[in-house]
This record gives C-alpha cells, sequence and structure tokens, in this order.
C-alpha cells in the first residue's frame, strides 16, 4: 500500500470542484500546477509508479489514470465555457444590422428577359429564332406583305425612309427602317422550304413621336409557322398555350376578329388583365382584357408572293411588343424608361 | 366612328345596352374605344310648368314666376329670359342641383335658395347653354313635351345618350355609318334592322332617277337635271354622281331630334340643309354635298379634273391649289369644291338659300388619298371615300338625303334626280370551296352555316354547284371581299374566333438552326452580366453629325440618322445618369450599327457589343470605400468580352487604350477612356465597342488537372523602358520549360529605389509536374535557365537587391 500517494490524489481531487469557477488564466495555472508536463502534481504522482511494489503499482495507477482523466474532463469543460462567454462577450461588440458587403451584380434589359421567355417557349414548340435586316426596301415591307398600294392600311405604319438610292428590281423599291419584323417573314420563306417555324425578335420602326406609349424605334417579335395542314385551330392552340405558359396556366385569353393586310383570317389575342383579372380596372379600360398580339392565317397572296404554293401550304403568324408586354408586366408608366440607360431602373427589374 | 346608342336603337327597334353593344362590337372586329355617356349630369333636372309671369318689383329686366316642378308646393322662381311665358314648360333646375353649363364659356353652376333683387328664387328656369346644349338664342328652353311637371327631363325628351367611339379597321368603310354597325348587330342579336323613321317626315314623292350612262363615244356622262347641267368628264376618279335640285327650301336651325344625333356622333349642328347632308354620311357613311344653287355658274356642276393653276377656296377658307392629279367639281367659270374632300366656301348654302342642288358622288379611293394627302386636309367625307363607298348602292342614301331635305326645309323636287353612271359594273361574284373553308379553319363547316353567315353579311349566295363551290355575290358596301379568302374570314368571324378549339395538334419542327448570331448574342451578353454590367438599349436613331446614314423625315434633329456606333449611345446614357446624381454607372449595350451600302444596295448592318463603366469598382461599404474603375477594370471587361465575342481576336495597345484584331488582322474593336460632359464629382468614363463575331463558339475541351502539388517562385526583373511586361512574359511562357505551369505579374515599381528610364517587374512562375513532385534543385534549374534565355533574348536581367 502507498497510503501517501493516495492522499495525495484526495488532496488534488478537493481541488476538482474549484476548476468549474476558475477565470483564463487561473484556470491555465491550475492545469500546469495539476497536469504540466514537468512538475505537475499528476506527473509527479505517477512518477511514483514504478517506485511501488508490484502488487500496488496497478491500483495505484489505476487511481491516478482516473483522477487524470476527471481534471482533464474538467479543464476542457472549463475551456468551453470560457471560450464561449468571451465569444459572447465580442458578439456583444459587434451591430450586425450593419449593411452587408455587397458585389456589383449585372442583368439583362428587362425587356430582353421577356423577349428571352417568350422565344424560350415557342422554341418548345419547334420554332427556330431568325432574324434580318432593320432597313429594307419596300417590296420586303410592304408589298410582299399584301399591302395594297396607297391604302389607309399604310396609315398604322407611318414609315421613316432612309436617305439613300432605291434598290432596283422586283424585289427594292425606296430604302426604310422596317415597320415590324414581318419581312423577315418573307425572307425566311423566300430561303426556306416549309415547313417553316421560325420566331423572329427584333427592332421596328415607326414614325412616331416618344411619348409615353410611342418610341419612334421598339421591339417586335414575331411568329411565323407554315406547312402542309396548318389550320386557324393550330394559330389558336399555339397562342393560347404561349399565353398560359407566359401569363400563368390559368390564363383566360380571346380572340378578336381584326384586319392585317398580310393575314387572313385576322385576329386580336388578348388575355385577361393582368392586374384586375378579368373584374375590369382602368389599366383595361373596364373591359377585363389587355390586348396582347395580333395574328391570322397568313394570306394566301404572301404565300405566292415568296412562291409558296398556297393550295398546299397554309400557316400562320403573329406578332406582339415585347416592351409592351414588359411594361403591362412590371407596371412600367412610360416607355421612355426603356431607353433611357437609368441605373435605377434598368436594376430594379431584374 | 363616334356612335351614337340611341341611334343603333333606332335601327334595331329595341332598348340597347351600351356595355353589351361594345363588348359584341369588339368580338366582330370593332373594338370600342370608349363609352361615353351624354347629358347624364341632366338627371336631376325636370319638366316644369310656368303658371304665372310677374314683373320684378326691383328690377325691370327680371321676372318673378310661379313654377309647378310637380310637387304639392308652388315655387317663387325668378327668371331673366325674355321669353318665358305662362302656360309653356322649361327645364327646372331644382335647389341642390347643379346644371353642366358649356364650360369654358359658360362655368357649371349648383344652385341655392337666395334672395335676387330681394325676391326669393328656388331654383332657375334653364336655357340650352345652362344645361350643355349648343346655344340658339339667348332665351330659356322651351319645352315641347306632353310630359307632366316633374318629369325628369332625360325622360321627356330623348337626350340621354351613349357615344361609343369604335374603332373600325380600314378594310371596313361599312362600318363608317350607323346602319352597317346596325347591320353587324342585327345579326348579332338575331333581330332585323330598318332605317329609322325620320320624325315629322311627310309622304313625300320624289320620281325614280333617271340613270345616265355613257355618252356617246365621248368617255363622258351628262344630263340638264332642275335646271343644272350635271356632267362627269373625269369617270377615273368620279365613277358615279348622283345630282337633285331642290327649289324653295327654307334654310333654319335643326330640330332637336337631328341636333342630337348628331352631337352625339360628334358633329356641330349647322343647318337644315347641312345637317341633312351629314346625317345621311353618319348613316349609310356616304359622304353627301349641298350647294347654293344660286351661286352656280351656268348653273352646270362638273366632275373633272383640276387645272394647272387652278385654286379653290374651301370652306374652311383656305386657298386652296389644284393638280391636273385631283378631281375638282366644277361650274362654269371654275372650280368650286375638291371632289370627295372638301365643298368651296362661294357654293356654300347659307341663311339666304332659296334653292340647292344636291351631289351623291363615288370618288376612286386612291385619288382621294393622294389628293387629301397633298392638301394636308383629311375631312370626313375624304376619310370614307378614300376607304371606299358603296358605288352600287348610292341610290338609297341619296334618297334619303332629299326626303331629309323636304322634311326639314320644305321645298320641292322640281325634276327627277339624275344618277350619272358611265360604266355600271357589278360588285364582284366569289366562289367558295367548302374544302378549303375546312383546310384554312381546321373546322368542318356545314355548307348551311357557310350560307347563314355569308347571309347575315349581306351577300348572296347565288347558286349551289355540285362540285363543292358556292357562288357568293357580295354586297356593294363590302369593298374588301375581293377573294375567297376573304369570304373564309367573313365565316369564322360570323361563327366566332372563340367557337373554334384550341388544342394542340401534331406539327412539325422549323428544319434551319436559330440564326448564329442569336446565340452570339446571348454568350456576350451572360459574360457582361456576369462582370457585373446592366443592359442597356439605346434608339438606334441619333443626332445627326457628320457622315453617314441620314432619315429623309426624321422623327426630329435628335433622331436624324442611323448610328455607325454604340458607344455615344451609351456616353448619353452616363450623362443622364449624373444628371440625375447616379455615379456609379455599368451599361452594355448590344446591337447593330449601319454602314452605308453601294448605290442601290441596302446598308452593311453590323452587329456591335459596347460597354461603359465609370464610378465606384464596388458598391460603398461603410468598411471602407472601393476605388473607382481604372483601365485595369476595363482591360478585364474587354477581355472578358472579346472571349466570347471575338474569338482568336487579339488584344494590342493602341495610344492610351487598347485595339483588338480579329485573325485576319483588322481592328474589330477597341477600349478606352471616354470624353463625356461630366460633373466635377464624376469619376472617368471607360468603354470599349467591338464587333459581334456570330459564328459558332469555339470547342471547348477537358483538360486534366494534376493533382500534385505545385511550386512558385517570384522573380523581380529590371526592366527598361520600352520593353514591355507582356513580351518577357511570353519569352518566359516560350521558353520550353514543361513543368513551367504559369507566368504571372504580381508587382511592378518605379521609383527612387531602380536607376531612372526602369522599373521593376515582379513575375510569379509556378512550376508543376504532372506525375511528381518537383525537387527544388530540377526548379533552380529551370528558373536559371529560363533568366539565361531572358538575358540573351531581351538583355533583361534579375534586379539585384
Amino acid at each position: 500500500m502507498n497510503p501517501t500517494g493516495y492522499a495525495q490524489l484526495d488532496e488534488l481531487l478537493a481541488r476538482l470542484a474549484g476548476i468549474a469557477s476558475l477565470d483564463e488564466s487561473a484556470l491555465e495555472a491550475e492545469h500546469t500546477a495539476i497536469l504540466g508536463r514537468k512538475a505537475g502534481a499528476l506527473t509527479e504522482a505517477s512518477k511514483q509508479i514504478p517506485t511501488l511494489p508490484p502488487e500496488e503499482r496497478r491500483g495505484f495507477g489505476a487511481a491516478v489514470n482516473q483522477v487524470k482523466a476527471a481534471f482533464e474532463q474538467a479543464f476542457t469543460a472549463r475551456r468551453a465555457e470560457l471560450a464561449e462567454e468571451s465569444r459572447r462577450r465580442a458578439l456583444a461588440g459587434v451591430d450586425l444590422t450593419m449593411p452587408a458587403r455587397h458585389r456589383w451584380i449585372g442583368s439583362a434589359h428587362p425587356v430582353t428577359t421577356v423577349i428571352d421567355e417568350i422565344t424560350e417557349i415557342f422554341r418548345g414548340l419547334g420554332f427556330v429564332v431568325a432574324v434580318g435586316p432593320e432597313v429594307e426596301t419596300e417590296w420586303y415591307n410592304f408589298h410582299a406583305l399584301n399591302f395594297p398600294a396607297n391604302h389607309p392600311a399604310m396609315d398604322m405604319h407611318d414609315t421613316l425612309y432612309v436617305d439613300a438610292t432605291p434598290v432596283p428590281g422586283d424585289r427594292g423599291g425606296r430604302q426604310l427602317l422596317r415597320t415590324h419584323t414581318s419581312p423577315v417573314q418573307i425572307r425566311e420563306l423566300l430561303t426556306h422550304e416549309p415547313p417553316v417555324r421560325a420566331i423572329i425578335p427584333g427592332m421596328s420602326y415607326r414614325n412616331d413621336p416618344f411619348d409615353p406609349s410611342h418610341a419612334p424605334a421598339f421591339h417586335q417579335i414575331e411568329g411565323l409557322a407554315v406547312d402542309e395542314g396548318i389550320s386557324f385551330v393550330d394559330l389558336k392552340a399555339t397562342l393560347v398555350h404561349f399565353a398560359r405558359r407566359f401569363f400563368g396556366e390559368t390564363t383566360r385569353t380571346r380572340f378578336r376578329p381584326s384586319y392585317f393586310p398580310f393575314t387572313e383570317p385576322s385576329a386580336e389575342m388578348d388575355v385577361e388583365c393582368q392586374l384586375c383579372h378579368g373584374s375590369g380596372c382602368p389599366a383595361c379600360k373596364g373591359t377585363g382584357w389587355m390586348e396582347i398580339l395580333g395574328c391570322g392565317m397568313v394570306h394566301p397572296a404572301v404565300l405566292a408572293n415568296c412562291d409558296v404554293d398556297a393550295e398546299r401550304y397554309t400557316g400562320f403568324a403573329f406578332g406582339m411588343g415585347p416592351a409592351r408586354i414588359t411594361m403591362l408586366r412590371y407596371g412600367v408608366t412610360d416607355i421612355r424608361y426603356m431607353y433611357e440607360g437609368d441605373m435605377r431602373f434598368l436594376g430594379s427589374l431584374r | 366612328m363616334n356612335v351614337s346608342r340611341r341611334w343603333l336603337e333606332a335601327f334595331l327597334r329595341r332598348p340597347l345596352d351600351a356595355r353589351d353593344v361594345a363588348n359584341r362590337l369588339a368580338m366582330l372586329g370593332a373594338p370600342v374605344d370608349a363609352i361615353e355617356p351624354l347629358h347624364a349630369d341632366l338627371a336631376a333636372i325636370r319638366v316644369a310648368l310656368v303658371e304665372e309671369v310677374r314683373p320684378h318689383p326691383n328690377a325691370d329686366r327680371l321676372r318673378v314666376c310661379t313654377v309647378n316642378d310637380g310637387s304639392a308646393e308652388r315655387l317663387n322662381v325668378v327668371c331673366g329670359a325674355a321669353n318665358v311665358t305662362a302656360g309653356k314648360k322649361y327645364p327646372f333646375a331644382p335647389v341642390g342641383s347643379t346644371v353642366p353649363g358649356r364650360p369654358p364659356k359658360k362655368p357649371a353652376l349648383t344652385l341655392d335658395r337666395r334672395k335676387i333683387r330681394g325676391e326669393v328664387s328656388e331654383g332657375m328656369l334653364c336655357s340650352l347653354e345652362e344645361l350643355g346644349f349648343e346655344p340658339q338664342d339667348d332665351g330659356i328652353w322651351e319645352l315641347e313635351t306632353d310630359a307632366a311637371p316633374g318629369t325628369p327631363l332625360l325622360e321627356a325628351l330623348p337626350l340621354a345618350d351613349d357615344r361609343l367611339v369604335v374603332d373600325v379597321t380600314a378594310n371596313r368603310p361599312d362600318l363608317l355609318g350607323h346602319k352597317g354597325i346596325a347591320r353587324e348587330l342585327a345579326a348579332s342579336y338575331g333581330v332585323p334592322f330598318r332605317l329609322p323613321v325620320l320624325p315629322g317626315a311627310v309622304d313625300i314623292d320624289v320620281p325614280p332617277s333617271r340613270r345616265i350612262a355613257e355618252s356617246e363615244g365621248a368617255g363622258q356622262s351628262g344630263t340638264v337635271t332642275g335646271g343644272v347641267r350635271v356632267s362627269i368628264e373625269d369617270t377615273e376618279g368620279c365613277a358615279r354622281f348622283h345630282a337633285a335640285v331642290i327649289r324653295d327650301v327654307r334654310v333654319a336651325p335643326s330640330p332637336g331630334w337631328l341636333v342630337q344625333r348628331l352631337e352625339a356622333a360628334g358633329v356641330r349642328s349647322i343647318n337644315n340643309i347641312v345637317d341633312a347632308t351629314n346625317y345621311v354620311m353618319l348613316e349609310f357613311a356616304q359622304p353627301m354635298h349641298a350647294y347654293d344653287m344660286a351661286r352656280l355658274h351656268g348653273p352646270a356642276v362638273i366632275a373633272r379634273r383640276g387645272r394647272r393653276g387652278e385654286k379653290v377656296v374651301t370652306l374652311d377658307g383656305v386657298e386652296r391649289a389644284v393638280t391636273e392629279e385631283m378631281t375638282v367639281i366644277a361650274d362654269e367659270r371654275g372650280a368650286i369644291g375638291i371632289g370627295g374632300v372638301m365643298g368651296g366656301s362661294g357654293t356654300e348654302v347659307h341663311e339666304g338659300t332659296t334653292d340647292v342642288f344636291l351631289e351623291c358622288a363615288w370618288f376612286e379611293p386612291g385619288r382621294i388619298r393622294r389628293t387629301r394627302s397633298a392638301l394636308g386636309l383629311s375631312t370626313d367625307a375624304s376619310y370614307r371615300f378614300e376607304r371606299g363607298v358603296d358605288l352600287w348602292n348610292a341610290a338609297e342614301p341619296f334618297r334619303r338625303c332629299i326626303e331629309l331635305v323636304l322634311t326639314l326645309a320644305g321645298g320641292t323636287n322640281v325634276d327627277a334626280p339624275a344618277d350619272l353612271w358611265p360604266r355600271v359594273t357589278h360588285p364582284p361574284r366569289i366562289f367558295l370551296r367548302l374544302p378549303r373553308v375546312a383546310q384554312v379553319l381546321g373546322v368542318e363547316l356545314p355548307l348551311h352555316t357557310v350560307e347563314k353567315h355569308l347571309v347575315a353579311i349581306g351577300a348572296t349566295v347565288v347558286s349551289k354547284p355540285d362540285d363543292g363551290r358556292i357562288a357568293v355575290d357580295v354586297p356593294g358596301w363590302r369593298p374588301d371581299l375581293v377573294a375567297e379568302i376573304d369570304l373564309i374570314e367573313e365565316v369564322a368571324r360570323r361563327e366566332g374566333y372563340d367557337e373554334f378549339p384550341s388544342d394542340l395538334r401534331r406539327f412539325r419542327t422549323g428544319n434551319v438552326p436559330d440564326a448564329p448570331i442569336v446565340a452570339a448574342s446571348e454568350r456576350v451578353r451572360d459574360r457582361l452580366i456576369a462582370e457585373g454590367l446592366l443592359e442597356a438599349m439605346t434608339l438606334p436613331m441619333v443626332p445627326v453629325s457628320g457622315e453617314g446614314i441620314r432619315l429623309l423625315n426624321p422623327v426630329s434633329e435628335e433622331h436624324g440618322m442611323l448610328r455607325h456606333r454604340l458607344l455615344p449611345g451609351l456616353v448619353r446614357q452616363v450623362e443622364l445618369n449624373w444628371s440625375r446624381r447616379v455615379r456609379d454607372v455599368r451599361l452594355f449595350e448590344i446591337g447593330a450599327v449601319f454602314a452605308p451600302g453601294s448605290a442601290g444596295e441596302l446598308p452593311q448592318e453590323t452587329p456591335r457589343i459596347a460597354a461603359v463603366v465609370s464610378g465606384s469598382r464596388a458598391p460603398e461599404h461603410w468598411t471602407g470605400a472601393a476605388p473607382d474603375f481604372d483601365q485595369w477594370d476595363l482591360k478585364a471587361i474587354f477581355e472578358s468580352a472579346v472571349e466570347v465575342a471575338a474569338p482568336g481576336g487579339t488584344i494590342e495597345p493602341d495610344g492610351e487604350g487598347w485595339v483588338v484584331r480579329g485573325p485576319d488582322g483588322r481592328a474589330i474593336g477597341s477600349a478606352g477612356s471616354l470624353a463625356a460632359d461630366a460633373p466635377p464629382w464624376a469619376g472617368t468614363v471607360f468603354g470599349f465597342e467591338l464587333e459581334l463575331h456570330a459564328g459558332p463558339r469555339p470547342p471547348v475541351r477537358f483538360v486534366p488537372r494534376p493533382p500534385t502539388p505545385s511550386s512558385e517562385r517570384d522573380v523581380t526583373l529590371l526592366v527598361p523602358d520600352g520593353i514591355a511586361a507582356g513580351a518577357l512574359a511570353q519569352v518566359l511562357s516560350g521558353g520550353g520549360v514543361t513543368v513551367l505551369e504559369s507566368v504571372r505579374i504580381v508587382n511592378a515599381y518605379r521609383g527612387d529605389r531602380v536607376p531612372d528610364g526602369t522599373r521593376s517587374v515582379t513575375f510569379r512562375l509556378t512550376f508543376r509536374a504532372a506525375d511528381r513532385t518537383l525537387e527544388a534543385a530540377e526548379i533552380d534549374s529551370a528558373e536559371a535557365h529560363l533568366l539565361l534565355l531572358l538575358e540573351r533574348e531581351t538583355g533583361v536581367r534579375r534586379r539585384e537587391q
């Protein structure tokens, strides 16, 4: 037996309870005093082990280890406690309502976003994206599209003419800024055999003064599908599908007769007013509907102008103004915001 | 087209709800832009009987009336009108009501009980003007009504109406008259429609018109009616001319019903003769004209081409020069009106007119359009003629006009009216194939349905051959129906577009890929958004300056030219942001620029990308402000854009900025600082512009990245001026050391601690071998090799510490 050794251990154990109340420096001093590798009390105690008779070594060794474990646990616990306290103290000094550190974030123009969404929906319906020139000849912009010469239908297309020599030939005429993206229909039909299925975003131009609802240059998206067996039902189905995907699956639509020289039958598609959902409000002039796009079956004369057999092939076409749709979607009140580049505007409609 | 609800009700013989009418018209292709209630503000006004009129004790020009307003009490009303008479009925505005007046000349007035020169007045007896109508005299409005005192004025008289502003498409001239609108509605409601009865119409016997065909060989047509020689010399511009003379008319104000109808249609009443012609125009969409016969020289009325140097003073008092391209109406002395556009003031019907000459003609639409456009004079008449009036049924409106004149102004029609129609034609006959209907509409409609719809628009289905075709004679008022497809549209329209199914069917996809520029634009857009820039759009029309493509008829000088660069537009947007005290601007744009083509060719359109940055490099933060954008930020964005927009392009220094060259050596873009109209607090503007290459995306291959650790060595070189750091980096990269993974420049210094004319540049060399960890000795020898190479090729050596 080694009563001295055990007595020492008992003395040390008496200090165990005190650890829970030590501050950081006292704790480390106590740690050194008890567990220090060179002169710690328990280190000293374990040094006695080899000097004990063999039959006592095991018992005493176990006792030392037990005490050591208890102390280590106590020190670890107290250290964690102190660390937590100090973290809390540190945090108490930080005002977490202070602003974060941001980076600049870019964004597409809201009209681009709308164009992309529209384009994606039609890509899903087998349409490809086509483009064409913005300066056109009278033939492509008007004649090929069955505009009667010198007719009031031209009044809707107040045209900007370019100061350049007229283009000679059957498909020429005066040079102008295209008043719609429809001449790209002609270019597509002239260069591709049906089936043609194209969605055509691009700039269009009218001699309109810049005011809250008009811009002399504006975006348009045109669609064209020509193949055997395409009918008015396909036109309606395609555009209803589009409206539901774009405005929401429950969106109601209606088709009204209209007039465009290059389509017949011609129609306008309305969707339920996005503000009042049909009950009538100032934005929809109480009708519950908003005019979204013009459409129709491609006029046989247009197909003939593109050397497409109008008896064999039929097709539909449609056009809409993504800037107008953008304005409806976000409630933008003046189209000029779209073209002035105000950072605050562009950054707010991501 | 302003349409009166009441007028339509007179056609359909039934009450109509304006909103329902608007909805039906919209679904028939004539949307209603607005419904304007007329005179709804007179709801409080009542019919009152003046029972007694006494002089006002304190004022000579005022009277005191005892008024029966239908209630048990009698009211005391002071009245200043000279025409107030006991036993007559007048509109009465009770205390508390408001009369609209005609602001600003006659403001609205709310009545209260007050004393006028000591006499209590409990309301007001009203004049036309006080109630919002066109004034006719100074007095109060004497009502001709059987309605009992106390009856609301709007119930006693047909005043309340709704004006429907109908948006009529350019192909539907028939909808520019109430009859055409009524025809559509009648079919929609499934009821008949008839011309309204003219109030006060007496049994009038007008002999049928005498049809005058082409005079032999002359290419002209002429006759005499009522003593006036009438002829068409310009049969191309004027295909048909109805003429009549009515003698001994009494020109006077029109009756209330007529004034109301014209007003509802937005037309001001002039006198009974002019109003009769306008009424018929608004009913039939057939413009008419009345001349004062006493002022016709000859008397003759000739439809002929204008003559060089000829002038007419039109009804608006403007002297207008006519040309040989125009059709004029002339008498023996010269032109007296511009056919189909506007009459002349010299032959205008006026108060003293006793004999009138009535014209109902058909003018060629293209001629009218060119004429009114040349004169800058669009009228109700020209608007209808250029869209096409009914050539074949003109007798009906003409007869209506004669009856109306005789009803309103008395007089006698002394001679059979003349109908000059040199070359009689018929509306087209169109063949319609039922299978074609199904092919276009996607639904097989039975023959009887198709027939029903065509009959509803006034067409005659004349035969039913067994070959699946039907022959359709279209009505004269539908000049838009010329081909089979036009009839198919009518069938669909009358069937109702909403009746057609809308289920997606099988389709074949397009057989060409997307235009390459589309994907290229998307790639570069995504890249610049990732760089933190916002996409902007500028108008492609820019202020006129220097060479470029000009517009012949620009919206304004500010938009007089097509842009040949994108950057100026973006710089203007930077300046706009500055003007709004927005300092941090980062914008880019993708769009076409224009360069003149060869003569007779379209311009060259090149897609481009441009960007501008100015102001702080990062959003402000309280821990410390970020520095402003500088040229190195620009270079980074530029390189980033070139990588996607112009793959294979090489960037070179150029002046104070950079230029990028395509694989063929052509400069395709540049970057640098930009001049701008900057406030003192603004940052420098940096920007670039670059052609957008529309080719396919260069292939990207996977490269394995070795898991072995790398070692870095920093080498600081003393670089004499004139030697580019980029060139040194190239020598190092190309030095044949396979384990050299990368060369980066991490520091540069110019100052006291290096000799004049030199700078020190620190290159960080990263070494790595894919198959092993490199030993220090191997790296040492590689480094030594590179330094030796550098000295041999460029003379540049390590900076001595």
